[in-house]
């Protein structure tokens, strides 16, 4: 179901708020959806528009200068709150294909890994003059490379990331996560018997 | 030398690939707003859902909170996701609580009152305060989607480790100060990102003390710190609560059960990365000013001044919330007034906090300026605090007794704030627009909330109560 992560040199797109969370990047209301599509409307919706449903012009995403850019960068805890996968989803949506801070949340972390979105967490200090970077002159590119593992900014300065070998592979190679776990599944079989052996009552099931 | 944690994860364990290993799940708990698109791949994919029987289904998110919900649900879209759930289970043989089952309610409230969370095991949930549950010394945490769909497959998980956190809460707290106060004390000291990387376990002899419930209310606010994880080391208190609930070991398998459970608990060398002491003697009721949970302070305290914050980055945050909260510097919490009052969420519904609250209700009449919200976290609760007059007391004070769901924790059903309001909440988020799009939240306990109700304005419990 993932997409593939391919590297990426483009406009870079600050936001510059610590503690984005996930009703901030993808309000409730928007989740009563059964799909996975169509959520970028509703990205960063409070923050977008006025209560009158008028663009808000000076937040970053409304700004000419920063239009179709694909890397956001932001402040400490990213994604902090709510699981809903809908926040990666909007992301996605609207264009995003790689976030840049400081540091996540765990679960937004997770949730990006699963949907072909790369995740950068990258010191305060890197983060902090890439913001300034950005919008000091708008339309700045930044620049990701997953393989290399290094994020080039607008001034040519490279910062290297760390990112684990298994979600590294995964997302270069777009894996479904779910086809992988199925080739273990002698050992899941194997797993459940023993299991019901010394906990059995962790077997007794729920009647559907 | 094992954690807890690291005790149950490691009995959990199939196979494991560098860093990564693949955790077994026993318990999946499925609700109506985060598994649609699960179960849509699965079909998608031509996949099944290995064990239907290690899984319970709830609708909570959307439901309304009137009692016209089982004739007719107004809003399409959650209309939708409510019967695309009870098509899923029906389809897959899951266990589903339906919106006029006795037992339905928010799903970290029916979970553990139906004996379906024990010590030991692993159980998880699309939904951020899955954490909850941990407080059975459980490993318990939300996943999105895309894992909601993994599990549903595989019945396993692909999980790094976690970093070891240990909370050591000792002494005893004073009246009117409670686990609410607890857990946001321990938010403010680390942070809204503290946690972040770890899982924390809360030990110490005032978390000891603690009932089911609070600790509970505790291990639920750990993701507002950051942390996936909250634990508590099971023990007697765990094992009563357990004992004779429907899906608890039955007789035959009890006593083998709780001698697997006792061995459990960390061991006394166990290895920290991370400890963290809160003295609890001198807690005071808190409540928060901002729009992040870790924005939390005693109530006797006053608005903080972002001026005197040393870090840029965290002054402009501050600011912002002043802004979007329309408070100043300065201001006494005790002197900000309150539009609405919102007691139930997955965080404070259960039957101890209608009591704290109904307590400071009982034979007082809620302000002229406030409505008034009690919300049970589920139908037993709900039948629980019935049988005990509790109802009566909130009725009679002016409070409205609504039938379970998420109600307004989350702006996803018609009990929303409306833009510029402020409310008075036992939920557990204070982020902007949370509540309702503009708004404003000032998270406490169920007996600040009962006062604030009062008062009409935010209030020391103990003043009021006195």
């Amino acid at each position: 179901m993932r997409e593939k992560f391919l590297s990426l040199s483009t406009v870079g797109v600050p936001l510059d708020r610590m503690n984005v969370d996930t009703d901030a990047i993808i309000p409730a209301r928007y989740l009563k959806t059964i799909k996975r599509t169509g959520l970028g409307e509703g990205l960063f919706f409070a923050w977008r528009y006025d209560m009158d449903g008028k663009e808000q012009p000076d937040f970053p995403l409304n700004r000419p200068e920063y239009r179709g850019g694909k890397v956001l960068v932001s402040g400490e805890n990213f994604g902090c709150g709510s699981s809903r996968e809908h926040a990666v989803w909007a992301l996605m949506d609207f264009g995003f294909r790689a976030v840049i801070a400081p540091s996540f949340s765990d679960i937004f972390h997770d949730n990006c890994l699963k949907n072909g979105m790369l995740p950068v967490t990258l010191p305060a200090a890197a983060v902090r003059s890439l913001i300034d970077a950005l919008l000091a002159a708008p339309g700045g590119k930044v620049a990701v490379d997953l393989a290399g593992q290094t994020v080039t900014g607008p001034d040519g300065d490279i910062h290297a990331f760390g990112v684990a070998p298994f979600a590294k592979t995964c997302l270069l190679e777009g894996l479904d996560e779910i086809a992988l776990t199925l080739t273990s599944a002698g050992e899941i079989d194997r797993y459940e018997r023993e299991r019901k052996k010394t906990t059995p009552w962790l077997f007794l099931d729920l009647a559907g | 030398m094992p954690t807890l944690f690291e005790k149950i994860r490691e009995r959990h364990v199939v196979t494991a690939r560098e860093d990564y290993v693949l955790l077994y799940i026993d318990r999946h708990l499925v609700h109506e707003v985060t598994s649609p698109q699960a179960f849509a791949g699965l079909s998608a994919a031509g996949r099944s859902v290995r064990r239907p029987g290690a899984m319970l289904a709830v609708p909570d998110h959307n439901v309304p909170t009137t009692p016209d919900r089982s004739v007719r649900i107004e809003d399409r879209g959650s209309r939708e996701q409510i019967q695309a759930l009870r098509e899923n289970a029906l389809g897959a043989g899951i266990a589903l609580f339906d919106i006029d089952d006795p037992r339905q309610g928010i799903v970290h409230i029916i979970g553990p009152e139906s004996g379906l969370v024990q010590p030991g095991i692993t159980v998880v949930c699309g939904d951020s305060h899955t954490g909850t549950l941990g407080a059975f010394g459980a490993i318990a945490f939300g996943i999105g989607t895309s894992e909601v769909e993994h599990v549903l497959a595989t019945q396993a998980l692909w999980q790094k480790k976690p970093l070891q956190m240990r909370v050591a809460v000792n002494g005893t707290m004073g009246p009117f100060v409670t686990p609410k106060d607890v857990i946001l004390a321990v938010i403010a000291k680390i942070g809204a990102s503290g946690g972040t990387g770890y899982a924390i376990e809360f030990a110490g002899e005032t978390i000891r003390k603690m009932s089911m419930e609070g600790r509970m209310t505790v291990c639920n606010m750990t993701i507002e710190a950051g942390a996936r994880f909250g634990l508590i080391a099971p023990d007697e208190v765990t094992f009563a609560y357990l004992k004779g609930r429907p899906l608890a070991p039955p007789p035959s398998l009890w006593d083998a059960a709780v001698a697997d459970w006792k061995t459990l608990p960390s061991d006394p060398d166990a290895a920290w990365d991370r400890e963290v002491a809160l003295d609890a003697s001198n807690l005071e009721p808190h409540v928060t000013w901002g729009t992040s949970p870790q924005d939390a302070l005693p109530v006797g305290g006053v608005v903080p001044d972002p001026g005197v914050q040393p870090d840029p980055s965290e002054r402009a945050r501050m600011r912002r919330a002043l802004e979007y909260m329309a408070l100043s510097p300065g201001t006494r919490l005790t002197d900000i007034p309150v539009d609405k009052v919102f007691i139930g969420s997955c965080t404070n519904s259960r039957i101890e906090d209608l009591r704290a609250a109904a307590a400071v209700a009982k034979g007082r009449k809620v302000h002229a300026n406030v409505t008034a919200l009690v919300v049970p976290g589920s139908g037993l609760v709900k039948r629980q605090a019935e049988e005990e007059g509790l109802d009566r007391a909130f009725l009679d004070a002016g409070f409205q007794w609504r039938l379970p769901g998420c109600s307004m924790c989350l702006g996803m059903n018609p009990d929303k704030l409306r833009p510029g309001e402020r409310c008075a909440s036992t939920s557990n988020r204070n982020f902007e627009g949370r509540q309702g799009p503009g708004g404003r939240t000032h998270l406490m306990s169920p007996a600040m909330a009962a006062a604030a109700a009062i008062t009409g304005r935010i209030a020391d419990v103990r003043e009021v109560a006195r």
